[in-house]
C-alpha cells in the first residue's frame, strides 16, 4: 500500500526534520556555538606550546667539588646541550640532595675532587644526583651520561659512535608535530561524544521525548539525523586545528586533502555513534558527562597521543585498540606526517567502518519508542 | 493485520492494569470510546488517567489487558496508529528554542508532509489558531493559552482522527479555557474523536460522555446528564446558623455520603436507601441537638460534583494525591 520510494522520501523528511532543528536549536545554543570553534583554536595553541617531549632546561646544581679546568669545561659543555639549566652552584652532595628534596632543582652534577686523575685514567668522572620521580626528566638527564667529551677534553680521543641515525618524517624533533595531528583525534573526540551523549538525554529532560516518541520517526531515523550537523562541525574543528598548525607549528601536511578529509569523516562518525550509545543509556546530561570523561581520558592516555602505543602492556594495547581514537591517531599521522594513503591504512578504517555501523544499530536498538 | 472491531467504537479497552511494583495505577479498566465523541476522563492527580493514556497510545506496556485502538492491537501495532493519532502531553513537550513556526515545520516533516502541503497547513492552523502574530516567536516566551493553543495545532498537523489530551487545560486561564472548548468542538464536528482528562467539572460537563476515574478505576461512565440524572444519592441543600456543627453531626451519621460547605449552605448527599431524606435529616438533627434548625431545607438536582461524591466518597479537592506521571525513565 506505501510504495518504496514515498517510504524512503517520509525517511529522508524525517531526517531532515531532526536535522533542521538540531541546528536551529544550536545556532541558539551561543555558548555551545563559540565552543565549537574556541575549543580546536585554544587548545591548540595551548598544546602546541606546552606539550613538549623533548625536554629543556631542567633546573640543576653543580656541585664541583674538583675546582679544575676539566670540571670548567664539562660544566660548560652541559650548558650548551640546553637540557640542563644551572641555577645554583653548591659545595656538597647532602646540599645537592636537600636542594632535590625542596624541589628547588631537579638533578645535580657533582664533579669530585679527584677529577683531573680519573679524566686521565679514563675512569667514570662524575655523578648525577637526579629526582627519578618524573621518568621524563630522568631520561633527559640519562641520556647526558653520554655526552661525547671529545670536543671538550684535548686529551680524550677515542671516539664512540657506532651507529648513524637518520630521522624521517621530523627530522628536527619538534613535538608539535606530532601533537597537533594527535590532538585532532582527542579534540573531535571530546567535542564529538560530548554532543551526542547529550542528545537523547536533552529530549528526556527537557520533556520533549514524550511527544517524540509518540510521531512516526524511527530510532535509526532519529539516530542518523542526529549525527549529521556534528559531522559539519567535526569538519570545521579539523580543518582549524590542521590550518592553525600548519601556520604556526609549521606541521607539514603531506598527504592528499582528501584522503584526510574521508579519514576524518569516519572518525567523526564512529564518535558521534559512540556518544549516541552513551545518550542511550544515560538518564541525565551529568551521567552523559560524565560516560564522556570515561572515554575520553584513555583516549588521550593510551591512544598513543602522549605515550607511544609500543610502550604499553599487552592488555592496555587492547584497550586502545577498542578505542576509535587510537585508530584515528594512526591514521591522521601516517596521512599528515608520513604522506600515507587510506589504502595502506586500510585496517584502520575499516575498524572505524565497522565502528560506526556496529553504533549505529546499537544506539537504534537501545533507543525504545516506550516510557517503561 | 487489523482486527475486526465493531465501527462504532475508536477505542475498546479489556481489563486493562498496569502495576508499577507493587503498586496499581490503573486496575482491570474496562473502557469503550465512541467514533467521534468527545471523551472525558475525570478524575483527581494520580488517579491513573496519564497511565491510561501512555498505555492506550503505546508508550506504555499494560501488566495485563487488551487494547484496542482504531482496529490497531496496541502495544503490538503501535508504530502503525501514530500516523493517525494526535497526542498533547500534560506538561508542554516541544520545543522551547524553537519558534512557534519552526515547532510546527518539525510536526510536519516528522509527520512526512511534503513541503508545499506542509506551508498550507501551518498557515491555516496558525490563522485558526489565533498563532500568526507570534509565529516567529520562540516557544518559551509564549504565555500558558498560547503554548496550550501550538501545542494543540501541533497535535493536529497530521489531521489525525483520534486525539489523546492529557490535562491540556491544566496552566490555562478560565477565557482560554473556554475558546480552546470551542475549537476543541469544531475539531469533533469535522469527525475526530477526542480522548481528553481534566479534573475541572464545567470541562467534564461539555463531554459528550465521560468516566469517573478513581484510585486506577472506572467508577462510572454514561453521558453528564444520564449520571447526573441517575444520581444514587438525594442532594439536598441546608440553610442554618451553625454549619460547621451541622456539619459535623451529618457527616458521622451512616447513609450520609458527604457533606460539602457552599458558602451559607451545606450540601449533603444521602443514599437512596432513604426514601424521604427531608424528614429524615430534620429528625436527625433533632436526636443530636435540639437548638439546631435548618432556617432553610430542600432538594436540589444533582450536579456532576455530586455524582463525583457519591461515586468517590470525596470531593475531588480531597482525594489523595497519589505520585502518577513519574513512572517512566
Amino acid at each position: 500500500m506505501v510504495s518504496p520510494l514515498s517510504s524512503i522520501y517520509h525517511s529522508y523528511l524525517r531526517i531532515y526534520a531532526i536535522t533542521a532543528k538540531e541546528i536551529k536549536q544550536l545556532s541558539r545554543d551561543r555558548i555551545t556555538f563559540a565552543m565549537v570553534i574556541m575549543i580546536p583554536l585554544i587548545q591548540l595553541l595551548l598544546f602546541g606550546y606546552a606539550i613538549n617531549t623533548d625536554v629543556r632546561a631542567i633546573p640543576v646544581a653543580i656541585v664541583d667539588q674538583s675546582d679544575s679546568a676539566a670540571g670548567r669545561w664539562i660544566v660548560e659543555a652541559v650548558k650548551v646541550t640546553q637540557v640542563v639549566e644551572v641555577k645554583q652552584y653548591l659545595t656538597t652532595a647532602e646540599q645537592a640532595q636537600a636542594a632535590i628534596r625542596r624541589g628547588d632543582i631537579k638533578a645535580a652534577l657533582i664533579l669530585p675532587p679527584t677529577l683531573t686523575e680519573k679524566l686521565a685514567h679514563n675512569e667514570t668522572i662524575g655523578q648525577w644526583i637526579v629526582d627519578g620521580s618524573d621518568t621524563m626528566i630522568a631520561g633527559a638527564i640519562k641520556q647526558l651520561k653520554n655526552l661525547s667529551l671529545n670536543d671538550i677534553v684535548p686529551e680524550q680521543t677515542n671516539s664512540s659512535s657506532r651507529f648513524e641515525v637518520s630521522l624521517f618524517y621530523n627530522p628536527e624533533q619538534r613535538s608539535a608535530v606530532n601533537i597537533v595531528p594527535g590532538l585532532i583525534a582527542v579534540i573531535l573526540t571530546m567535542t564529538m561524544v560530548l554532543f551526542t551523549s547529550s542528545a537523547i538525554v536533552r529530549e528526556r529532560e527537557r520533556g520533549n521525548l514524550e511527544l517524540l516518541i509518540t510521531t512516526p520517526i524511527k530510532p535509526l531515523e532519529l539516530m542518523i539525523g542526529k549525527i549529521l550537523p556534528y559531522i559539519v562541525i567535526g569538519l570545521i574543528q579539523m580543518t582549524i586545528i590542521l590550518g592553525l598548525g600548519h601556520l604556526i607549528f609549521a606541521v607539514p601536511i603531506n598527504g592528499s586533502i582528501s584522503h584526510l578529509l574521508l579519514g576524518t569523516l569516519l572518525f567523526i562518525t564512529a564518535s558521534l555513534t559512540l556518544g549516541l550509545i552513551i545518550s542511550t543509556i544515560a538518564q541525565t546530561q551529568l551521567q552523559a558527562m560524565q560516560m564522556t570523561i570515561f572515554i575520553l581520558l584513555p583516549t588521550i592516555l593510551l591512544s598513543g597521543f602522549i605515550t607511544p602505543l609500543e610502550a604499553m602492556p599487552t592488555t592496555a594495547k587492547w584497550i586502545a585498540e577498542a578505542l576509535p581514537g587510537t585508530h584515528f591517531m594512526r591514521v591522521i599521522r601516517a596521512i599528515v606526517l608520513k604522506g600515507a594513503t587510506l589504502g595502506e591504512l586500510y585496517k584502520d578504517m575499516l575498524w572505524l567502518v565497522g565502528f560506526t555501523l556496529v553504533g549505529l544499530w546499537v544506539a537504534a536498538k537501545r533507543f525504545n519508542k516506550r516510557l517503561d | 493485520m487489523t482486527q475486526p472491531i465493531d465501527p462504532q467504537w475508536v477505542i475498546q479497552a479489556h481489563n486493562l492494569t498496569k502495576r508499577f511494583g507493587d503498586f496499581a495505577a490503573v486496575e482491570r479498566l474496562n473502557l469503550s470510546v465512541p467514533k467521534g465523541h468527545i471523551y472525558g476522563f475525570l478524575g483527581p492527580n494520580g488517579c491513573g488517567k496519564s497511565t491510561t493514556i501512555r498505555m492506550l497510545t503505546g508508550l506504555l506496556t499494560p501488566s495485563e489487558g487488551d487494547i484496542n485502538v482504531m482496529g490497531l492491537s496496541i502495544p503490538k501495532q503501535a508504530e502503525a496508529l501514530r500516523q493517525h493519532i494526535g497526542y498533547m502531553t500534560q506538561k508542554f513537550s516541544l520545543y522551547d528554542d524553537l519558534t512557534v513556526k519552526e515547532n510546527l515545520q518539525f510536526i510536519g516533516r516528522i509527520y512526512g508532509i511534503n513541503a508545499d502541503q506542509c506551508k498550507k497547513r501551518i498557515d491555516q492552523l496558525q490563522s485558526t489558531y489565533k498563532l500568526n502574530q507570534y509565529q516567529h516567536q520562540l516557544a518559551s516566551t509564549l504565555s500558558g493559552g498560547q503554548r496550550q493553543r501550538l501545542a494543540l495545532a501541533c497535535a493536529c498537523l497530521n489531521q489525525p482522527s483520534l486525539l489523546f489530551l492529557d490535562e491540556p487545560t491544566s496552566a490555562v486561564d478560565p477565557q482560554n479555557r473556554r475558546d480552546f472548548w470551542e475549537q476543541l468542538f469544531d475539531l469533533s464536528e469535522q469527525g475526530t474523536s477526542i480522548l481528553v482528562t481534566t479534573h475541572y467539572m464545567d470541562e467534564a460537563e461539555r463531554c459528550h460522555k465521560i468516566a469517573i476515574m478513581e484510585k486506577g478505576h472506572i467508577r462510572a461512565d454514561d453521558t453528564p446528564k444520564s449520571l447526573m440524572d441517575n444520581i444514587n444519592a438525594h442532594v439536598i441543600e441546608i440553610t442554618t446558623t451553625d454549619l460547621r456543627q451541622l456539619k459535623q453531626i451529618l457527616i458521622a451519621i451512616e447513609h450520609v455520603t458527604s457533606a460539602a460547605q457552599l458558602g451559607h449552605r451545606l450540601r449533603v448527599l444521602v443514599s437512596k436507601n432513604i426514601s424521604d431524606p427531608i424528614p429524615w435529616i430534620l429528625h436527625q438533627c433533632q436526636q443530636h441537638n435540639r437548638q439546631l434548625k435548618p432556617q432553610d431545607i430542600r432538594l436540589v438536582s444533582a450536579n456532576l460534583e455530586d455524582v463525583f461524591v457519591s461515586h468517590t466518597g470525596q470531593p475531588i479537592s480531597c482525594q489523595p494525591m497519589q505520585h502518577e506521571g513519574e513512572h517512566h525513565g
